[in-house]
């Protein structure tokens, strides 16, 4: 059982065609679902914020409970289950109704799993600014809306970023799993081209190795803009001093 | 002169407790009425109240006549004309000093950008920080703060301010340029509401004294009223720990 090097960069020679569309929808898939999902996340731990008053009419009290209730659901759901299986059961369950391909679901799954993980780290963002700017900005008349988009969403954002950040990586490694709707991300080519050659242990190997260079590239991409936005921060520091 | 703001039998419960038990009192324009009393005694709920960062639980606020707690008010147009002020200055922290003083003004008022940018310096000329309108908060002492708050309320160019302890957070050093400024808006007739543990202070702006205690208010009256000749027992008592900063 020992690894043939000298096959390592034969099959990727052969193959290489493969794994280069294999990384195209990887990383599409990353992406998108990282975007899609931070969107999704950002108007979901927005309505989170929306809490029922007693000065409520019963009717306004009932549909904000309900709309809280859906909103944990989702989460709930989508965080306790495994994407594998969320990809599939949905897959199926909305193919009669929109004819969807296999990869329009899997860039909707991914986006809507990612949401749900967004949702809560936006949630936890948005508490962790502190209530005295909310109460400032409701002071000078803005709107529950204003006040998320202009005062703490920008905060909750900048103070959650390497979390956000980190959904980017976890989604590079968790795409693999929508090979069970048979689309031709990196894992899905990685197990054709080892059905076909029977070398598991090497064309493994490659595939191991370019996950690995895909979430080192991100997360170098991630720390630069993260310390972009930090030094910006500094240099207010140094205009002001100066 | 007409009342601009009348509160009316105010109550406010936090559950069981009963923070504001009965409190009536009116605030004329260009008038400056400053709170005073002890610790939980419910001054700032008081103030929340009237720009109802609280509900009340019963009574009735009046702005030029208009009960606003009724559901048809429109509580972010009234929010803009009655400014605020807090004791740990809640200024922005993500815009510089001047955006503090400029969101307000285009986000709420939709002010046209070129009117909101003067009266922005000229608000934060006022309170003198108009030379760090680029800094960030966090890069400001808590006077400058405070004044960097006050001109982002006065930008809103409201009827009323309302102040809530606004020197307390600051170390001693720095409540005298903040309360300088505040007295300085008395005087051109800015109509405030001020809660303060500064007894002198209140006793050179002061048209009305309002003295608090256990959620109501035990004495009301002219600052020569309230510090030359308080009547009630609770307000000679309350004002004899503050005598010897009159000598
Ligand atoms: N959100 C709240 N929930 C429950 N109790 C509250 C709340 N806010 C205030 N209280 C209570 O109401 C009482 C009055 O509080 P308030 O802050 O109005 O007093 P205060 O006169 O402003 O005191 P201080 O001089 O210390 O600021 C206190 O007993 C306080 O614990
Ligand atoms: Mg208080």
């Amino acid at each position: 059982m020992a690894i043939d090097f000298g096959k390592l960069a034969d099959i990727f020679v052969t193959n290489w065609p493969m794994f280069l569309h294999g990384i195209y929808i990887t990383v599409l898939f990353a992406i998108v679902g990282t975007v899609c999902g931070f969107i999704i996340g950002l108007i979901i731990g927005s309505l989170k914020t929306i809490k029922v008053n007693d000065y409520d009419k019963p009717i306004i009290k009932i549909l904000k409970t309900m709309m809280q209730a859906v909103l944990r659901f989702y989460v709930w759901v989508f965080r306790g289950t495994p994407m594998m299986i969320q990809a599939v059961f949905l897959y199926y369950l909305f193919k009669p109704l929109i004819n969807w391909t296999s990869f329009e679901a899997a860039l909707v799954i991914i986006s809507v799993n990612t949401g749900a993980y967004m949702a809560e780290i936006i949630r936890s963002g948005i508490q962790s600014i502190d209530k005295g700017q909310s109460e400032a900005a409701q002071s000078i008349g803005m709107s529950h809306f204003q006040n998320l988009i202009y005062i703490i969403l920008p905060q909750a954002i900048q103070n959650s970023f390497p979390s956000i950040g980190n959904q980017l990586i976890v989604n590079i490694k968790d795409s693999s799993m929508l090979n069970v709707l048979q689309v031709t991300e990196l894992y899905f080519q990685t197990m054709s081209i080892a059905g076909s050659n029977m070398r598991f242990i090497e064309t493994y190997l490659i595939s191991a190795i370019i996950y690995l260079i895909l979430t080192s590239v991100a997360s170098f991409i991630l720390n630069c803009l993260e310390r972009k936005t930090n030094h910006e921060g500094k240099k207010r520091h140094i205009d002001f001093c100066s | 002169m007409e009342e601009l703001l009348s509160v009316i039998n105010l109550q406010k419960n936090f559950d069981e407790l009963e923070v504001l038990k009965d409190v009536s009192f009116s605030v004329k324009s260009r008038e400056a009425v400053t709170i005073i009393g002890a610790s939980g005694s419910g001054k700032s709920t008081l103030l929340r109240s009237i720009n109802l960062l609280e509900r009340p639980s019963g009574g009735q606020i009046l702005f030029h006549g208009q009960n606003i707690m009724e559901n048809s008010f429109d509580v972010n147009s009234y929010r803009q004309k009655v400014a605020m002020v807090f004791q740990n200055f809640n200024l922005f922290n993500h815009l510089n000093v001047l955006q503090n003083c400029l969101i307000g003004q285009t986000k709420v008022k939709k002010i046209g950008k070129d009117e909101a940018l003067d009266k922005a310096l000229y608000y934060l000329e006022k309170v003198g920080m108009r030379q760090f309108k680029d800094a960030y908060p966090q890069t400001l002492s808590g006077g400058q703060k405070q004044r960097v708050a006050i001109a982002r309320a006065l930008a809103m160019e409201p009827e009323i301010v309302l102040f809530d302890e606004p020197t307390s957070a600051l170390d001693p050093e720095m409540v005298q340029e903040v309360l300088d400024i505040m007295q300085k808006l008395a005087k051109e007739g800015l109509t405030m509401i001020v809660v303060t543990h500064e007894m002198q202070f209140a006793r050179d702006v002061s048209d009305k004294v309002i003295f608090m205690d256990k959620g109501i208010i035990a004495e009301e009256g002219s600052a020569e009223d309230i510090f030359a000749h308080p009547k009630n027992p609770r307000t000679i008592q309350f004002l004899s720990r503050y005598r010897q900063s009159f000598v």
